[in-house]
């Protein structure tokens, strides 16, 4: 085929690959961070700006637990897989008692309040962890060998894991009475304050189980990435587009545009500069958000 | 009856979905200058729905509107106010956080400037307010007013407009007897200039006010008559006792 | 009232010790960007999370003019106001199409895609580096700029002018409007007011505003860089409305001159010093929502526009 119009250089093959398996990589990690936006958005109505944060902060916990604890990187690893993002869910929850409960879940009143958090979090994260970036060893070191180049294990156990967490969230939201009282709160919260659920406590609940998936999916690329305060802005405009497109609240639609978005942006970053992709991808949320609120996968019911 | 030469405003097969509810069905209705008009039916027979597809406020699913012979089913809203057609709200939707001469400054601003460009803001809003009543508390905070006089300034509102067409959705719910007598005077004098359209539900309101009466049942009208006729009619009766 | 805020401010032009001559200037400039912040935001009841591109577009449009194609700043100056108000046009007619959060969204994407634009072409902008505009450039009929003392009473002008503006739009007819689209939306509609009409008017000033802001920044400081298309500079006018007061005309001002100080003091303690922006943005929300003008209003002075 004569690629001579195509206003960029065809890359090699193995890098188109490369980028392939990296687009796979990176889904995962969004698949499972959009979902806890989603999550937020879809049972609170809320809009969680501070929800890179989150994920900044457990990918900075997950170097501060494996600097602490010494010996074999994996157990510094799994300690950090638990304790991170249980601390980034207690700080979410008690961020939800504090402040969005006080100012009774209103969205837009939620997002200047969580334009605030962003600040604050990150800003302490800068105070105690400096601005450098910290590296975090992977718990093992294995390298698959394909065709052309050599791949690290570790990166699929990251997509592993991540769908494994995925599966988790579903059966809780579908098929326990956990899930039950949740869509029941969404569906209508009056209602569900009548029949006497809880609904503050589903509500903190809600929020801290959002903040801890964004947390898990920091811990499980800090490996691969380094933890850095300034970290959460790109997992933040990468979750926003996915919840946008895939439909807001939608579980299913997540997914799907996590993997399309994950995917994507691995090629287009081979073709295009990052830039230019994240320019279009930033309109092309705005647009969805303008001509078709309902999100691309999603029906007009919300 | 000749219906095409006065009509102020006529529909023809107007319907309105919600779902796969039908609020509104087919309703062939027409409405002849200087009347007053009551639309009356059980809960839920769509007479909100179907004054606001007259005033524009939802669009229809089917059918047209035509308003002095011009057809208006794709104009919105605040072009039919432009037109003369004005509608004050079922539930009081006045701006709680204004003084009661803001809340009618910015109808009497509209008017002024489709048809009087240069006359006073003031002049024309005080009037309104003394027409219901209220001129004294023109620098008040109409949301401390009580709630009957927040309907009469939901009713002046409307007026401030110099409406052709006055559509008013449940004016005297929550009203006071005394309030109700002073609501009926008001009403009388405005019939002087406009016509009046009502959703009402206070039955003897409707037979001191009503020229007319219009029956709307499942969304299409089961009768129309003077009070007298729809005070005789079995099927109203039926849809009442029964519905 | 409003007079005598622009006399002090004079006043103050020649008492004040060098450094915060300066930092006044820069911080009536940022005022008039929130004056123009508080038009849509505290007079239309529209929360727009994207302002930094129209203060951008204005910095953009004079600094490039003058830089590349060698304009005057007499010239440049007005463009650049143009360039903010039609970018707030074009941005209005699309974002307008959705409400309340969903606005809020459309403005962050726009405004973001509108910082990694001036990114992109690093050729031209020098991206976050950014770059000066040379001080011989910086001159209109005579007046030099640059000069501190012509700089901080050109400052006061621009401020004065932008006020009065502001003073007589929300008094007129229009700003009756606005006022009300703020209040009660379909209730304005039906009342015969496109409220469409008057948003996107109210942008369009808004944008305006933030242009002109923009545009007197690169005229004035001579710098022009990625940082003011960035995201902090579309809370940093949020900010400083909802702390002087949204909804007044000199609430603004307050916030602006406060929100500087304190900032500019934080961060000769620590390099965390935007930790005050976050802390400030959720207590005003938290508790003070009217802000320390509005507060004053309700609770002893009615008489404040």
């Amino acid at each position: 085929m004569d690629w001579s119009w195509f206003p960029f250089e065809m890359p090699h093959p193995a890098l188109l690959w490369a980028g392939v398996l990296e687009g796979i990589v990176l889904s995962a990690v969004l698949a499972l961070t959009a979902l806890g936006l989603s999550l937020v958005f879809g049972v609170m109505r809320i809009v969680n700006v501070a929800h890179g944060e989150f994920y900044m902060l457990g990918a900075v916990l997950a170097y501060a637990v494996t600097s602490v604890i010494g010996g074999h990187p994996a157990l510094g690893f799994t300690v950090a897989l638990i304790v991170a993002p249980l601390l980034v869910g207690a700080l979410a929850a008690a961020s939800d008692w504090l402040v969005l409960k006080r100012l009774n879940y209103e969205p837009e009143a939620t997002i200047v309040a969580t334009i605030g958090m962003l600040y604050i979090i990150q800003q302490l994260s800068l105070e105690f962890f400096g601005p450098d970036a910290r590296p975090v060893v992977a718990p093992f070191d294995w390298r698959i060998r394909l065709p052309w180049f050599g791949y690290s294990g570790y990166k699929f156990v990251v997509v592993g894991a991540a769908i494994l967490l995925m599966i988790g969230v579903w059966v809780l939201m579908a098929r326990t009475r956990i899930g039950l009282i949740m869509r029941a709160t969404q569906f209508d919260r009056e209602m569900a304050s009548a029949f006497g659920i809880p609904v503050d406590r589903v509500f903190a609940g809600v929020f801290a189980l959002g903040a801890g998936l964004a947390a898990i999916g920091a811990v499980l690329i800090v490996p691969v990435q380094q933890a850095h305060y300034l970290m959460g802005g790109d997992p933040l405009l990468l979750s926003f587009i996915v919840v946008i497109i895939g439909g807001l609240g939608s579980l299913k639609g997540t997914v799907v545009a996590a993997l399309l978005i994950g995917l994507s942006d691995g090629i287009i970053s081979t073709l295009f500069t990052p830039t230019l992709a994240k320019i279009l991808a930033t309109l092309l949320v705005a647009m969805v958000l303008v001509f078709r609120p309902q999100g691309l996968f999603g029906t007009r019911a919300a | 009856m000749s219906t095409v030469s006065t009509s102020l405003i006529a529909t023809e097969g107007l319907t309105r979905d919600f779902g796969g509810l039908r609020a509104v069905d087919h309703v062939d209705f027409s409405l002849e200058k200087g009347e007053v008009r009551a639309v009356i039916g059980p809960n839920g027979a769509g007479k909100t729905t179907f004054v606001s597809l007259l005033c524009g406020r939802i669009p229809p699913s089917e059918g047209r509107i035509r308003y002095e012979g011009r057809d208006i089913t794709r104009l919105p809203a605040h072009r039919r106010v432009a037109l003369g057609i004005a509608y004050t709200f079922q539930i009081t939707s006045i701006f709680a956080n204004l003084t009661l001469f803001d809340n009618v400054a910015l109808p009497a601003q509209k008017h002024l400037s489709l048809h009087h460009p240069g006359g006073s803001i003031r002049d024309y809003g005080m009037a309104a307010l003394e027409r219901v009543g209220l001129a004294d508390r023109a620098e008040e905070q109409a949301g401390n007013l009580s709630y009957g006089h927040q309907r009469l300034l939901e009713i002046a509102m409307g007026l401030a407009i110099h409406p052709r067409l006055l559509i008013l959705d449940e004016p005297t719910q929550g009203l006071a007897e005394g309030e109700i007598a002073r609501f009926e005077a008001l009403v009388r004098e405005v019939a002087q200039e406009s016509t009046v359209l009502l959703i009402e539900h206070n039955m003897d309101v409707v037979m001191n006010l009503a020229s007319r009466i219009t029956v709307l049942n499942f969304g299409a009208i089961l009768a129309e008559g003077t009070p007298e006729e729809i005070r005789a009619n079995e099927a109203v009766q039926a849809a009442y006792l029964g519905g | 009232m409003h007079g005598g805020v622009i006399a002090a401010l004079v006043v103050l032009g020649f008492v004040l010790p060098e450094y915060h001559h300066g930092a006044m200037a820069r911080i009536l400039v940022l005022a008039v960007f929130a004056l123009g912040y508080n038009v849509l935001f505290g007079y239309t009841g529209l929360l727009s999370l994207g302002h930094a591109m129209f203060f951008a577009a204005g910095l953009y449009g004079t600094g490039l003019a003058m830089q590349q194609l060698g304009w005057s700043a007499a010239a440049a100056l007005p463009f650049g106001i143009a360039c903010g108000a039609a970018l707030g046009l074009v941005v209005g007619v699309l974002a307008l199409r959705t409400i309340g959060v969903g606005f809020m969204i459309v403005t962050l994407m726009f405004a973001q895609a509108g910082y990694l634009t001036s990114l992109y072409f690093t050729e031209y902008t020098r991206g976050d580096e950014g770059f000066t505009i040379p001080q011989a450039a910086r001159a209109i009929g005579g007046l030099d700029l640059s000069n501190a003392d012509t700089r901080y009473l050109v400052a006061v002008a621009l401020f004065g002018v932008a006020m009065l503006l502001k003073l007589w739009l929300v008094r007129s007819p229009a700003g009756r409007v606005m006022v009300a689209i703020r209040e009660n939306e379909e209730r304005t509609r039906m009342l015969g007011f496109d409220p469409f009409r008057y948003k996107l008017m109210a942008l369009v000033v808004s944008a305006a505003f933030a242009g002109a802001a923009g545009a007197a920044y690169g005229v004035l400081f001579g710098y022009v860089g990625a940082t003011f298309a960035s995201i902090q500079y579309s809370i940093l006018p949020l900010l400083y409305v909802l702390l002087g007061g949204a909804g007044t005309v000199i609430g603004p001002l307050i916030g602006t001159v406060l929100m500087f100080y304190l900032v500019d003091f934080t961060s000769s303690l620590t390099s965390a010093y935007n930790l005050v922006v976050g802390v400030a943005l959720v207590a005003l929300i938290l508790v003070a929502r009217k802000g320390i003008l509005g507060t004053i209003r309700d609770k002893w002075a009615r008489w404040i526009p």
